[in-house]
């Protein structure tokens, strides 16, 4: 029978950790921190579309921590020049898209944008913005809950929480490309869906683009 | 929907299983039988298959096929492959957009004219070309925009329903 925990060293720390779980909780709950933007625990398959939180492990290269399991004997750097070269420039692209309206910004407080802004020491880069920002209307119509498509980093957490733990299904993406965007059903306001209140989409999104009254 | 689209609707549906992965099939059916894919139609879909709305709207709105308000009696489509836009068919869309006041994938209030921009069309020597319900119109400019939605219009008139497939 095969153990139920492995042995894995993370930034020279030996850890026991679950067999199956992934390098990204694994660091997370041993205090190792590794930038993250999309990745919530449960999800199955993970998700990886933010690109932040790359790690390098020893005999296998760089990887994505929310997508790879520990291994046995697993040797796991978050601190190399590699690996913090692709999260600043994966978090600058990020950014190149994101109306940084921190002072008016309702999550000003909790952002985990600028909260990996300031852990990679990342500026908002001022040549990187080659298409002309997005205007949408702010959804403001819901009694507890309100939209702002514009600051969406598209991480998706909302869309995984409303379908696969609330069940309401209210959010997914819709059209494609530069024009891709979190939708309610034919970008009704809120006030017309499916949507309880109860902000669950409110609280896992990173950003400024949901958030409860 | 009208009694006739809600029909058609629940013809497509009975024939098909209930699993996700019929979802783009019947999605491509539905718009087969009406011209497009109106909202109360996405919502049977989802209600058949038992996702949200939202999911339906998602993968229709991911396609360039899928359409969501129904064509208008003049189909202008205009061409934006590599020879046409090279020859100016980004200005012969802008003209077409000026004078309707419509952007592209839209249709105008009075149901008259529909735009939309595609790639090629396979006529290159003709470059820029215009394709109005079937019938192409080569050579194009934003000067003879006017001109032909002038004809479009004189045909309209008539009552023509001079269209060649």
């Amino acid at each position: 029978m095969k153990r139920e925990y492995v042995d894995v060293t993370i930034d020279g720390r030996e850890i026991r950790a679950p067999r199956g779980e992934k390098i990204l909780w694994v660091a997370l709950e041993n205090g190792i921190e590794i930038p993250h933007l999309c990745a919530l625990k449960g999800q199955d398959p993970p998700w990886g579309g933010c690109r932040l939180c790359w790690v390098e492990v020893e005999g296998r290269g760089l990887v994505t921590a929310c997508t790879e399991p520990v291994r046995q004997g697993m040797v796991v750097h978050t601190d190399t020049p590699s690996v913090r070269r692709l999260q600043r420039r994966a978090l600058e692209l990020l950014l190149a898209d994101h109306p940084m309206d921190c002072k008016n910004c309702p999550k000003r407080d909790r952002c985990e944008l600028l909260k990996w802004m300031r852990f990679l020491k990342v500026k908002v880069p001022k040549d990187l913005r080659p298409f002309p920002e997005k205007r949408y209307p702010v959804d403001t119509s819901h009694p507890v809950l309100n939209f702002d498509p514009n600051k969406c980093i598209l991480c998706g957490r909302c869309v995984w929480i409303a379908k696969e733990v609330v069940g309401c299904g209210v959010f997914d993406f819709v059209w494609r490309g530069y024009d891709i965007r979190i939708s309610t059903f034919m970008g009704k306001p809120l006030k017309d869906t499916d949507c309880n209140g109860c902000l669950k989409c409110a609280e896992v999104c990173p950003v400024g683009a949901l958030w409860g009254k | 929907m009208s009694k006739e689209e809600v029909e058609a609707v629940e013809e497509v549906l009975e024939s098909c299983p209930r699993e996700r992965r019929h979802l783009i099939r019947i999605l491509q059916a539905i718009q087969e039988k009406l011209g497009y894919l109106p909202e109360d139609a996405l919502r049977e879909v989802a209600l058949f298959f038992g996702i949200s709305p939202a999911e339906v709207y998602g993968v229709a709105t991911f396609y360039n096929q899928f359409r969501f308000v129904p064509l208008g009696k003049f189909h202008i489509v205009v061409c934006m492959g590599t020879a046409c836009h090279s020859m100016g068919g980004a200005l012969v869309l802008d003209a077409f957009q000026r004078e309707l006041g419509i952007k592209v994938g839209e249709v105008t209030p009075d149901r008259k004219y529909s735009l939309e921009r595609v790639g090629c069309i396979g006529c290159c020597t003709q470059a820029p070309v215009v394709v109005v319900n079937g019938r192409i119109f080569p050579k194009m400019t934003p000067y003879k925009v006017e001109e032909v939605l002038a004809k479009l219009k004189a045909e309209d008139e008539l009552g023509g329903d001079k269209e060649q497939g």
